[in-house]
Parts: structure tokens; C-alpha cells; sequence
């Protein structure tokens, strides 16, 4: 039982209490970069689990043939690795997106949170919950994605997903998309807000 | 003033611990303070007391405004009946439809601004900051007047929640907080910020004015100036006739709703200056840093920037430059504090306001951002001031050692 209760953990702390984004503040750059729409920032976040849980489990499963002295290495190599098959499928299936997304898919191998996960976790403990980090790390890191995207999206371009949901009736009354949330320091200001939440119902968080 | 004492003192055990109002005790302080000079004396420590507090200070600011509040009144008239065609301009016809058209725009950033700091005050268990009254006018005043007025509520929420509430309220606020309302009404809402349409109020207001039909241009002179190519540097105003250095001097031209005059800005500095409430040392150093610059790019002109080839004098007086300068730039809490850091802090003030205008043709004005950076870095000018002043100290005291 306690050791189930270890792997829930290890699955959902990621979420709230040990969000790689809201708590460790990791990967800031790309949620800046990739948030101005919903489409690219789930893509985007689906990317990051995939790769994030994949190189977790590799690096698990060769951690004791590792040399100490090259892991970094090592990791990175796992880490391009996937990140250039993400890539590719992104190419052939979501071309779209893919150019939305242009070279911040590239840029995953250098995001915070996989380095992080691999050093911290992956390289200590077996495949099975290596693979729950990365899952967990990973939907922690998109879910703030979409959060950000979702606000953005909808106050910036009155879509979400590239459907319009703001009445027509709105536009004629006079309301006006608000350009500021498509600029790059709303996204950080949309982040403030959610830690500030995120803090006020943890009161463990809280610094004294 | 005698009964309306009474009649706080009568009212005032319901807001003491224990009383029935007691949840809103910190905005009954808030007026009584107001109102009246607070008895409380300091039970230990320093007694030496000066009339002026922060309540004061605000009150005597937003008295040199006034001018500019009243001009800009008239001044939207103004336009508004050149704009209609009109020939006669009756005077108060002409400040009632200015009064009727600024009206909601100050009821609303005064209602949003002060509803915020009072639920703040409540919340944190603190008295009122009266840090918005100033604030409050200053907002419609650096607004187009055709703002739309939920604009302005959205934007003065954002910047008194998130320029100032987060730092810690009135005194802790790193930008200025009406800079960041019009930077986010800037960035969020170009076009209803910037263009020939906005500065000019087109309707009639609660049948006061006309209807004004399309097919004037109602550009700012920066405006025009940004826009115009092949080096004729011709200003109009509404009705097509050149606009002269004079003009922009009184002000009867199109522009935000309390800067367009020169008259009325130097008015207010002279009530501030006097009353010793703003510093003149920033004052004239972002005069002097603005002057410069705009010597520099006169000297250099060319019709790549059409801007450079506006004359110094036309410079300063046009666009917000001079209204940054007296209320914007020597906000006492977003500025240097020392007396060296706030020359280098208003020259660069004056220097980049006139670059940023001159040189990026996409933006017409420069001041609120100048100003803005400037109040990013007015600590760091703060803290090498008193470094290299503690240096030199030492240096002294070593060689008498």
C-alpha cells in the first residue's frame, strides 16, 4: 500500500504541489513562447510528456552502464534523440502546427524540466516509475501551457482553438480584443497570476 | 467645518473595535484623515512634525492640474465644433460638452482605482492609501478623449492591481501607475489609441454637440509628423489650416485630453514648484536632456525620420513631452531620490522621449515610455550615486588617516 501510494505520488505531486512550472519555475521560455494560441500549447505540451516519459525511462534503463563523468552527455544525446523523431512526426502529421511551433520543438532538448527530471529521478530509480515522472512532469508542464493558452487565446483573439466564441454581438457593442495578451509579457503576468492562486490555497508554498 | 466635525465625532465610536461598522473602519479613517488634520501624535522617537503629509502633497498636485483639466475641457469642445463645421464657438457651451465628455471617463478610473485600494485596504487590515487621487485625474488626462470608458476600466484595474497593489500599495510602486494604465491601453487597444479618429470626440453627449459626420482628420501633430514623407513638414489641425508653434503652445489642438497646452502645463509646474511639492532639479534636467536631443537630431535631420526635422521648441511643446515632465517624470516615488541621481535621471528622461518620438516611426510620442523605462532604472541610478559618494567619503578619510 505504501508503496502504491508512492507511485500515485509520483504521478500527480507533479500537477499542484510539485508543478515543474508554478512551483520549480522551469520552462518559462517556452511557455512564454508557445501560449499566444490553445492548438500549439496542447501540442506543444503533448510533445513535452512524450519526450520528457521516453527519455526518462531510457536513461532508467541504462543508469547503472552510465559513466558518471559523460551523463550529461549521455542524456542529452537520449534527449535529442526523441526530440528529433517528435519533430519529424510533427512534420508529417501536424505540418500546421509544426510551423507554429517552429524551432521551440527543437528547443525542448534544452527545457529545464527534462535535464531536471533525467538528473533527479530517472537516474536513481527503475523504468515503471521513471516512466509515471515523465508522465506526471510532463501533463504538469501542459496544463499550465493550456491554462495560459486558454486565457491568451480566448482575451487576446476571441477563439479558442481557432474557433470564434466571442459573440459577434460583443464586437458590434463595442468590445475589442485585447492585443496585450497576444505579447509575450502578458503570458508572464498570466503565470504570476496562476502561482499567486496556486500559493493562496497551498499555504505550504508559502514563504514566510 | 465646525458641525461636520461634530458629526464625524459623533459617528466615529461605530467604527472603533467593537462598534457595528467596525469592518469599515480604515474608510471612515480614510475621509476623517481627509477631511481633517489626523490628532494622533507620535508617542515616541522624533516629534518634529511637518503639515505636509501624503494627503496634502496629492491634494496640492491634483490643484496644478486643474488647469490642464479645465483647458482640456475646453479644448474638447473646441475641436468637437471645428469638426462639425461650426463658425461660433460659444464658450460655455463648448466646456459643458467637454465637461459631459471627460466626466465618466474620471468617475470611472476614480470608482475602478479607489474601489480597488479600499478593498485592498480592507483585506490587508490597513488604512486607505490616498496614492489614486492623483492617479485618477491623471488617467483621463493622458487619454484620447473617444477612449471608450470600459477601456479605461480594465486598464486602470490592471495597473493599480499589478503596478501597484502587488508591490505593496501607494510608496512601493516601481512604474508609475497612470503610465502603465495608458502603456496597457497602448498595447492592448492600438486602435483605439493612436490614429485620426480618437482625438477628437465625435457624438453629442446627453444632447449637448453635434453629430459629426466622417471625412476630417483629427491626427495629433506628432501624428501627422510620423507619417508624413518626402520631408514637407506641414501640421494641420482639423479644419486643414497649419498648426503654429504658438498653437501648440495655447493648445487648441487635437491631442490627449489635458496635454495639448503648453500655457496650462506651465501653470501647474509653477504651483508645484513653488509649493516645493515637485522637484525642480527633475523638472529642468528632462527640459534640458529633451532640448539636447532635440538639437541633435535638428542638427542632423533628415526625411528618413521626419520627426528630426521638427525645431526643438516645436519639440517641447508638442505631443505629451512637456505634461511627462511636470506630473509624469517627478512622481516622487517612481523617480531618484537623490539630488545627483535625479539630474541623470530626468536627462535620460528628456534624451530618450525625444529619441524614441524621433527615430522609431512607429511609435508618435515617446514620453510615457521614457518614462517608464526610466522608472526601471531610477534605483540603480539611486544606488551608484550613493556608492560613488561613499567612495569618495572613504578615499577622504583615508588620506587624513
Amino acid at each position: 500500500m505504501a508503496q502504491n501510494n508512492r507511485t500515485l505520488g509520483v504521478l500527480f505531486n507533479p500537477l499542484s504541489k510539485d508543478n515543474p512550472v508554478i512551483v520549480q519555475i522551469l520552462g518559462i521560455c517556452s511557455a512564454l513562447a508557445v501560449t499566444a494560441k490553445l492548438e500549439p500549447a496542447i501540442v506543444m505540451g503533448i510533445s513535452v510528456i512524450a519526450v520528457v516519459a521516453f527519455a526518462n525511462v531510457i536513461i532508467s534503463l541504462i543508469r547503472n552502464t552510465i559513466p558518471t563523468s559523460i551523463r550529461i552527455i549521455v542524456q542529452l544525446v537520449v534527449v535529442a534523440g526523441l526530440v528529433v523523431i517528435v519533430d519529424q512526426l510533427l512534420k508529417a502529421y501536424a505540418y500546421d502546427v509544426s510551423k507554429q511551433l517552429s524551432v521551440f520543438i527543437g528547443l525542448i532538448i534544452t527545457n529545464c524540466i527534462l535535464m531536471g527530471r533525467l538528473e533527479a529521478f530517472a537516474m536513481s530509480n527503475k523504468p515503471w516509475p521513471a516512466f509515471l515522472d515523465g508522465i506526471g512532469n510532463g501533463a504538469g508542464y501542459a496544463i499550465i501551457l493550456i491554462i495560459v493558452a486558454f486565457f491568451r487565446e480566448l482575451l487576446g483573439s476571441g477563439t479558442l482553438l481557432g474557433y470564434q466564441v466571442i459573440p459577434d454581438s460583443f464586437y458590434e457593442a463595442g468590445y475589442v480584443n485585447n492585443g496585450l495578451m497576444i505579447l509575450p509579457p502578458m503570458a508572464l503576468i498570466t503565470v504570476a497570476c496562476i502561482i499567486w492562486v496556486h500559493r493562496s490555497r497551498n499555504k505550504d508554498l508559502q514563504d514566510e | 467645518m465646525k458641525s461636520l466635525r461634530k458629526y464625524l465625532d459623533r459617528i466615529k465610536p461605530n467604527f472603533e473595535s467593537g462598534g457595528k461598522l467596525h469592518a469599515f473602519r480604515s474608510v471612515f479613517d480614510g475621509f476623517e484623515t481627509f477631511l481633517f488634520t489626523p490628532r494622533s501624535t507620535s508617542a515616541s522617537g522624533v516629534h518634529i512634525h511637518d503639515s505636509i503629509d501624503s494627503k496634502r502633497t496629492m491634494i496640492i498636485v491634483v490643484l496644478a492640474l486643474l488647469p490642464c483639466f479645465f483647458f482640456g475641457m475646453y479644448n474638447t469642445g473646441y475641436q468637437h465644433w471645428l469638426a462639425a463645421g461650426e463658425t461660433q464657438f460659444p464658450f460655455w457651451e463648448l466646456v459643458l460638452y467637454g465637461f459631459l465628455a471627460v466626466l465618466p471617463k474620471l468617475v470611472v478610473a476614480y470608482a475602478v482605482g479607489l474601489g480597488i485600494e479600499f478593498i485592498v485596504a480592507q483585506w490587508r487590515n490597513e488604512e486607505i492609501q490616498e496614492g489614486f487621487l492623483v492617479s485618477g485625474i491623471l488617467i483621463p488626462l493622458i487619454c484620447p478623449i473617444e477612449t471608450p470608458v470600459w477601456m479605461i476600466a480594465i486598464a486602470t484595474a490592471f495597473s493599480v492591481i499589478f503596478a501597484k497593489e502587488v508591490f505593496g500599495g501607494t510608496g512601493f510602486n516601481i512604474f508609475n501607475p497612470a503610465l502603465i494604465t495608458r502603456a496597457f491601453l497602448f498595447f492592448a487597444y492600438p486602435a483605439q489609441m493612436s490614429g485620426d479618429n480618437v482625438f477628437v470626440a465625435t457624438g453629442p453627449v446627453l444632447g449637448v454637440g453635434h453629430q459629426v459626420a466622417d471625412g476630417f482628420t483629427g491626427a495629433t501633430p506628432l501624428g501627422q509628423v510620423a507619417t508624413c514623407t518626402g520631408g514637407d513638414l506641414s501640421v494641420t489641425g482639423i479644419t486643414g489650416n497649419p498648426i503654429s508653434t504658438w498653437d501648440a503652445f495655447i493648445g487648441l489642438i487635437p491631442g490627449s485630453f489635458g496635454e495639448t497646452s503648453t500655457l496650462c502645463i506651465l501653470i501647474g509646474a509653477a504651483i508645484l514648484l513653488v509649493s516645493g511639492i515637485a522637484s525642480w532639479r527633475v523638472m529642468l534636467s528632462v527640459f534640458a536632456g529633451g532640448a539636447l536631443m532635440a538639437w541633435l537630431a535638428n542638427t542632423c535631420q533628415t526625411p528618413v525620420y521626419p520627426a528630426s526635422m521638427l525645431s526643438p521648441i516645436d519639440q517641447l511643446m508638442l505631443g505629451g513631452f512637456a505634461f511627462a515632465a511636470v506630473f509624469m517624470a517627478t512622481d516622487p516615488v517612481t523617480g531618484a531620490r537623490t539630488n545627483t541621481g535625479k539630474y541623470i535621471y530626468g536627462f535620460m528622461i528628456g534624451v530618450m522621449a525625444i529619441l524614441i518620438r524621433t527615430y522609431n516611426t512607429g511609435y508618435p510620442e515617446g514620453a510615457m515610455l521614457a518614462i517608464l523605462l526610466m522608472n526601471a532604472f531610477a534605483p540603480l541610478i539611486d544606488y551608484c550615486v550613493v556608492q560613488s559618494n561613499i567612495r569618495r567619503r572613504m578615499r577622504r578619510a583615508k588620506v587624513k588617516a
